[in-house]
């Protein structure tokens, strides 16, 4: 779940605000789902593929730039190479103690990734009425647009009330 | 083994070097320590889709597929995708609800789909997958320095006090040493064998799952090369010992919501027996007696692993052939952890959630293909009926007929 940093600038705060009641209103939202991109093998990838329930939403252009930038932040985290050999290495050598005291690189990329998504959100997605939600919440399945109400507008729902969509 | 040990290390300490028994001890610490973390990490489990994924899917599936098809189970459903090269199919898990990643495999012991799955290991009780792979590694190849240490040290113990009151005499005044060296003789053969299987495994990238299956061929220029494999033998196990581990997916700590609260279950046979009555009586329809059949098949058939634990109030929406009743609050939840996120428990009945252990079950019993046939089953003995509720029943009964009642009100609803 992504905790709130404390907003000094009172624009940020308005789309904090805005955020927070764009996730409670989620319930009553429309679900679009990118599934996971498996022809590179078992990496963590994501379809950039443009669905057709966000043609009136957001610009193609906007929607593969996000995901493609998810897709790099999860390459960089999964990236076998010199210093994530000598991160197992030295895990090994001390018994795996010393992940009590530092994070592994995966855990800090994940970290970015998500205030990355909660900056995306904030800029880009919540004045079109999307909210972006991280794939750590969802078992890295998927990456979910949620399409939220506005007003004057009807949106077919096929979600469920009363289900919480940090979760 | 250890124990014996331990009687002939004083022995061995003044005789020969004390970094003996040091160096057993070290040894010995190390295998615990990388048991317990293999253990007690997880493998990898793929927590099970929320239902919004899982409607979502079906859709794009019913789509692909055309409308549904008739027949009680809905037709398999696959996923090919070409990685490096090679096409591979991509299974739809009817537990998890979601397609599974390349290399990954359902568990049906752990009731999970783990990633990378290698196999599940009663000795560690745990999968072995993409997590603890290492850890599990590190533990056999340590037990079998461990193990042949011991052997060549009980042995030199051994020979150190024949050579002084002779054969026999050596053997009587340590009787232990004998079992030892006949339980590290043997254990030796075993444990270096696996270590030495799973040595090759890593460094041809492959799982056991993999192997035994026997999925890629190791001849180079065959047609089903391994797309996985990163070409040189030193890569491959450097991936697997040093790669990167990719945190915990599944919420260990966290409670599981119950949908309504559970009073205590009766344990009597008679009050599941008259409870089930009052389902059946409830339940008239074909499609209804057909799940009740299925699950009743389940039940009787000895499966290898634990029973479910369920709760009941995972409903369908009508529509689904042959399964979409309401009545089948028979359907079953998650079992206890490792387990997914907490919501999927908690959703109202107003879910698209084929009935998953019911599949599950099903899709089990189907496989080694030995069948009760129903009507037998069906024309059933209290004692059937009563141990099926006993599977199914921790919940009350009760609460069962309530909240089915309740999950047809919901539905009525709509």
């Amino acid at each position: 779940m992504t905790q709130y940093r404390p907003q000094e600038d009172l624009s940020k705060r308005f789309w904090v605000h805005n955020l927070q009641e764009l996730r409670r209103s989620a319930s009553l939202a429309t679900k679009v789902f990118i599934q996971r991109d498996y022809s590179d093998g078992t990496i963590c990838q994501f379809q950039t593929k443009f669905p057709p329930e966000l043609d009136s939403r957001i610009e193609r252009q906007l929607f593969e730039e996000t995901v493609k930038t998810l897709n790099s932040f999860y390459a960089e985290a999964e990236k076998i190479g010199g210093s994530s050999y000598l991160e197992g290495c030295l895990a090994c050598a001390t018994a795996y103690f010393i992940f009590l005291c530092m994070e592994t690189h995966y855990e800090k990329v994940l970290k970015k990734i998500s205030r990355y998504i909660q900056e995306q959100n904030e800029k880009i997605f919540a004045p079109r009425g999307l909210l972006l939600t991280d794939p750590v919440e969802r078992g890295m399945r998927v990456v979910s647009f949620l399409a939220v109400l506005c007003e004057g507008t009807e949106l077919l729902t096929s979600g469920l009330p009363g289900e919480d969509p940090q979760k | 083994m250890n124990s014996s040990y331990l009687l002939s290390c004083p022995y061995l300490a003044v005789k020969i070097t004390p970094a003996i028994p040091v160096v057993g001890g070290i040894l010995f610490f190390f295998v615990m320590g990388t048991l317990l973390r293999t253990s007690f990490s997880d493998p990898g489990v793929l927590p099970r889709a929320t239902p919004d994924e899982a409607a979502d899917l079906e859709r794009q599936i019913d789509i692909a597929n055309g409308t549904s098809s008739g027949g009680y189970r809905p037709p398999p459903r696959t996923k090919e995708v070409i990685i490096n090269g090679q096409t591979v199919k991509l299974k739809y898990c009817f537990t998890c609800k979601i397609f599974r990643p390349p290399r990954a495999s359902h568990c049906s012991l752990c009731d999970n789909c783990v990633e990378r799955f290698d196999h599940h290991c009663p000795w560690v009780g745990n999968c072995v997958g993409k997590r603890n792979y290492r850890f599990f590694y590190m533990f056999i190849l340590s037990l079998s320095f461990l193990t042949v240490f011991i052997l060549a040290f009980v042995i030199t113990h051994v020979i150190l006090r024949s050579q002084q009151t002779g054969f026999l005499n050596a053997l009587k005044d340590s009787p232990a040493s004998v079992l030892e060296a006949v339980v590290c003789f043997f254990s030796v053969w075993s444990i270096v064998g696996l270590s030495g299987f799973h040595t090759y495994l890593i460094s041809s990238n492959q799982t056991t799952n993999e192997d035994i299956k026997g999925s890629w061929s190791n001849k180079r220029g065959k047609e089903n090369y391994n797309p996985y494999s990163y070409g040189n033998i030193f890569t491959n196990c450097c991936v697997a010992l040093c790669g990167p581990i990719s945190p915990s997916l599944i919420d260990r700590r966290g409670y599981i919501q119950p949908d309504t609260p559970q009073p205590t279950a009766p344990s009597n046979g008679i009050a599941a027996y008259g409870a089930t009555q009052s389902q059946s009586d409830m339940c008239d329809q074909d499609q209804c007696i057909q799940s009740t059949k299925f699950v009743l098949q389940a039940a009787a058939t000895p499966l290898l692993q634990s029973e479910p634990s369920l709760t009941s109030d995972e409903l369908h929406l009508p529509g689904k052939p042959g399964l979409g009743t309401p009545c089948a609050s028979l359907t079953l939840g998650q079992p206890t952890p490792p387990s997914s996120m907490p919501n999927l428990t908690t959703e109202a009945a107003l879910t698209d959630i084929l009935p998953l252990k019911e599949e599950h079950v099903g899709h089990q019993f189907l496989t080694p293909e030995e069948a009760p046939s129903p009507p037998r089953l069906l024309a059933g003995s209290p004692l059937a009926h009563s141990r099926t509720m006993h599977v199914l029943g921790l919940a009350s009964q009760d609460s069962l007929h309530e909240d089915s009642v309740r999950g047809l009100v919901k539905l009525s609803s709509v």
